[in-house]
């Protein structure tokens, strides 16, 4: 027996381009292991292949090589209307012609069921998506939110074993969007339905995921939960796809001193956490978010020129050049610390610890 | 809003519209100009036909439609038309229905041959099937006399006659209305039925068949409409199964009776003009087919063997008859003489473009007129009717929509009517031919004109006149480029429509101005039938070249403005 619940071998997609005179290759030699009860999602730029593993799981796609293993049996080779997992498609594709009710009740009909069993759960899914009572209402007069609801009754309804979502929140607006995104992790939660989500939108992969794929043309880039992915990015794509405005330096590694990485930049030497994969003369490239840098008017490397400003509030975000490269720099809370203006002299601190090396 | 207080807010609307118009005097005389057009060529006509049916002595009576109605001869017409329409448009639409399905859901080979064999009949004259059915199983027919020798007698003249060629001949109409609702429907709906547990012929049957089925109610309509006004194929194999289109034309053209023959329209008249009630009011109003998010992916297709291989043969036995029956024509051309001396020649052709070569100057010179402005003509009024406002936009809307329900016999009555005295005395001149091919297929282009604007964001036409363009200009300038492909698709189809007309023009041509369909019924008639053959093979080619011209201009212009963004984007 295997550990894992769904599991997917070295599963490859190949499409024929729209001409048909060349290969791409959408999904390349991807392996992943899921857990019961998992909310994983897949994350990466459009094109990237997430939509098209889903599909493949769903029983869409066939994979041109490979298998996907659910809770120990090969479903490959099983039809997408035999498979136990249920979409939740971007589009909602709830059926125009049928009500809250039949829509619901749809998936449940093909399963052998007595009518009031049928009943009895499709008024207890929609109680749990808060449109209990609401059976009779045609589709089409419902708001985004609550297409999104029944979207996700009509799935949940049939207890899958795996719950995929296409992109489900894109059409919302952005206020909708983060209420329904706490929506679907807390029923997720309550149901401990084991899901598979695919986004592009990283703070919803935050906020929804116990782990995330990183995913880059059809490849897996890196894949940890959203602190890993986030305070330790594998490769440069990873840091700068995720979070926003990621400052790139590039230094070299000296001899390791007491246990501790000497990184040479700037012309002067720092000193890191130890990584046992890099040796001296290895180039690397250091990973420092907006937050990680500290500006100041005397203490650090005085040695940058504020560009530009921008005021948020809780926050201000500044653009400075220093040694011919263009930083961004958040600082929170900047009531505290005074504001700089566009043509001030500036020292620039380095919140060392968060810093993160990748070999160049 | 209750419709009384809409109306209320319209009234008010107005003055500030005039008042607007007033300050673009260009737009103010465009408006009024394709009003009058609108008003001469369209509505002037039909009024007459009214007019005439329903006078008696300066009083309205209904006396001509008593008298019709009381004469079997009359009756039967109506009955034989509504009856022949209403099975074709079953017929037809099935059929149509099994092409538009195998092409977008099933997974067989040759899509495109089927696809551009469904398409084929609309831009081949409708009544070659006719003069087919003849060549194949009439009394010296192919498959009647040579291949069966005789021994089972086909009954073509008549209803089966009709109904066969009739099917074959406005399918296409459901199919190509059924491609685009079956095609329209988004795939994501019936990936999630298969996602949900349905079976595929679950899916089908739950959710494909009842998103469609107000396409299939449209394209019966429109498949029972052209029927109706069929009136090439009758005129050859109607035989004693009289119908309306033609016996008002022979009322009128035989009998010289023109208040019956223009009763008869009006009872022509009244049924098509039901059946586009229905199709634009009601089943338009009933679709589910909205265009969504961006468009899924790939769409499961049926693969299950038994459905596809049955699904591929049907197609294959349905072009294979479409084949046979087009086939036999071009077979028919090169024949000598059709039933007596099968050696084959280009005797035919020799004689189409000899003795029939004015026929062919003649159509090719008033089509070749026509075409272009009717194309400019339908993308005017469609911009006016989408982009601007003015009193009397929605009426203007429906009479030019209104050409594509009328039956060409009845607005050929109406033209004869309309334009024989002083000061409109067209009879007899070329022009009245063109205003024909101008007004009868206006409505195919207003219709794309404006499927096509209503895609098109306002806020671009806005930004120019915001740059200080004004509405001839904008129109010029910014959508016309836009609507490109719409115009040009509306110039192939009323080529394609002029070249192939004979309902309407049959009564309007003279000795001086004649064309080449005209010239096709009259070597049927004449029993000529390799001559017609040979006219019916020329005009096909006629309109692939012409087609192809079209085809190949927009590509070149496609391929320009490709080349201009590659070289913004550059820049």
């Amino acid at each position: 027996m295997n550990q894992a619940y769904l599991q997917i071998k070295n599963l490859t997609k190949e499409f024929l381009s729209a001409y048909q005179d060349e290969k791409v290759i959408a999904v390349k030699n991807f392996n992943l292991e899921m857990k019961r009860g998992e909310f994983l999602t897949l994350l990466g730029p459009s094109g990237c292949g997430k939509t098209t593993i889903l599909r493949m799981i769903g029983g869409f796609e066939n994979p041109t090589t490979g298998d996907i293993h659910l809770d120990d049996v090969k479903i490959n080779d099983i039809p997408a209307n035999k498979r136990d997992t249920c979409m939740v498609f971007q589009s909602y594709a709830l059926f125009p012609h049928m009500n809250i009710y039949k829509n619901v009740a749809f998936g449940l009909e093909f399963r052998d069921l007595a009518t009031g069993e049928i009943r009895k759960r499709v008024e207890k899914i929609l109680e749990f998506v808060g449109l209990a009572g609401l059976g009779n209402r045609p589709v089409a007069q419902l708001s985004g939110g609550q297409q999104q609801r029944v979207a996700l009754a009509r799935a949940m309804v049939n207890e899958p074993k795996v719950l995929l979502f296409d992109e489900p929140l894109s059409n919302l607006d952005a206020k909708l969007r983060i209420k329904m995104r706490i929506f679907i992790r807390k029923i997720q939660q309550e149901s401990n339905i084991t899901s598979i989500y695919v986004t592009h939108d990283q703070e919803e992969a935050m906020t929804l995921s116990d782990r995330i794929v990183v995913m880059n043309r059809g490849e897996i880039e890196q894949v940890g939960t959203p602190e890993e992915i986030y305070s330790r990015p594998r490769t440069k794509f990873v840091a700068d796809f995720i979070g926003k405005q990621t400052n790139f330096m590039t230094g070299n590694v000296l001899e390791s001193v007491d246990g501790r990485q000497e990184v040479e930049f700037w012309n002067r030497r720092f000193s890191f956490e130890r990584y046992p994969h890099l040796k001296k003369g290895d180039a690397v490239t250091l990973v420092i978010r907006p937050e990680m840098i500290e500006l100041s008017a005397q203490e650090g490397v005085c040695n940058g020129e504020v560009t530009l400003v921008t005021y948020l509030g809780s926050e201000v975000n500044y653009e400075v050049t220093a040694e011919g490269q263009v930083f961004t720099i958040q600082v929170s809370n900047p009531l505290k610390t005074g504001i700089f203006r566009t043509g001030d002299r500036v020292c620039l601190n380095f919140d060392l610890r968060n810093i993160y090396l990748i070999k160049a | 809003m209750p419709r009384s207080v809409r109306a209320v807010a319209y009234l008010k609307r107005i003055p500030s519209d005039i008042r607007k118009l007033w300050r673009e005097p260009l737009l103010l005389f465009g408006i009024t100009l394709v009003s009058v057009f609108l008003f001469l060529f369209i509505v002037l006509p039909l009024f007459k036909i009214f007019q005439l049916s329903f006078e008696e002595n300066g009083h309205y009576s209904l006396k001509v439609f008593a008298e019709l109605l009381s004469k079997s001869y009359n009756v039967q017409p109506l009955i034989h038309s509504l009856t022949l329409g209403a099975a074709v448009s079953i017929l037809g639409t099935v059929i149509g229905f099994i092409f538009a399905y195998a092409v977008t859901r099933v997974d067989i080979p040759w899509k495109r041959f089927f696809n551009v064999t469904a398409t084929f009949p609309i831009i081949a004259p409708p009544f070659m099937m006719s003069l087919s059915a003849i060549l194949l199983f009439g009394k010296q027919g192919f498959v009647s006399n040579m291949i069966l020798n005789d021994i089972i007698h086909f009954k073509i003249y008549g209803f089966y006659g009709l109904l066969v060629v009739e099917t074959l001949t406005y399918f296409s109409t459901a199919y190509l209305t059924l491609y685009g609702v079956l095609q329209a429907i988004d795939p994501a709906l019936e990936d999630a039925a298969l996602d949900l547990g349905a079976p595929k012929w679950k899916v089908f049957t739950r959710i494909t068949l009842p998103l469609a089925t107000p396409g299939i109610a449209s394209a019966i309509l429109l498949v029972f409409s052209q029927s109706l006004a069929d009136f090439g194929n009758p005129m050859i194999l109607a035989g004693n199964y009289t119908i309306l289109a033609t016996q008002a034309y022979l009322t009128i053209v035989g009998m010289y009776d023109m208040r019956s023959g223009a009763g008869l329209a009006i009872l022509l008249l009244i049924p098509s003009l039901i059946a586009f009630g229905l199709q634009k009011y009601w089943v338009s109003r009933k679709s589910y087919v909205t265009v969504t998010g961006k468009p899924s992916s790939t769409r499961i297709k049926m693969d299950h063997p038994v459905t596809k291989y049955s699904i591929f043969g049907l197609c294959l036995l349905l072009t294979g008859v479409i084949f046979l029956f087009y086939g036999m024509v071009l077979f028919g051309s090169f024949v000598k003489l059709w039933g007596a001396n099968h050696a084959l020649t280009f005797v035919n052709y020799k004689h189409v473009f000899t003795v029939g070569w004015g026929f062919i100057r003649d159509t090719l010179l008033l089509s070749s007129i026509a075409t272009p402005i009717a194309g400019i003509l339908a993308m005017i009024i469609a911009f006016l009717v989408v982009r601007k406002n003015f009193p009397g936009k929605r009426l203007m809307e429906l009479v030019s929509l209104l050409t594509f329900a009328v039956p060409g016999t009845v607005v050929g009555i109406g033209y004869i009517l309309a334009f024989n005295e002083y000061p409109l005395k067209l009879t007899g001149t070329a022009a009245i031919i063109v205003l024909l091919f101008i007004f009868r297929d206006l409505a195919v282009g207003v219709q794309t004109g404006i499927a096509e604007l209503q895609q098109i964001d306002p806020s671009i036409e806005e930004a120019a006149t915001d740059l200080g363009a004004d509405s001839a200009t904008t129109f010029r300038r910014i959508t016309l480029p836009l609507i490109t492909p719409a115009f040009y698709a509306g110039l192939a189809f009323t080529f394609v429509k002029c070249m192939t007309a004979v309902s309407a023009v049959i009564f309007v041509v003279s000795g001086k101005w004649n064309l080449i369909t005209i010239a096709i019924l009259g070597s049927v008639e004449n029993s000529d039938l390799s001559q017609a053959a040979a006219f019916s093979v020329v005009i096909i080619v006629f309109i692939l070249l012409a087609l192809w011209l079209i085809q190949f201009l927009v590509k070149q212009m496609q391929g320009e403005q490709r080349i201009r963004f590659e070289r913004a984007e550059a820049l």
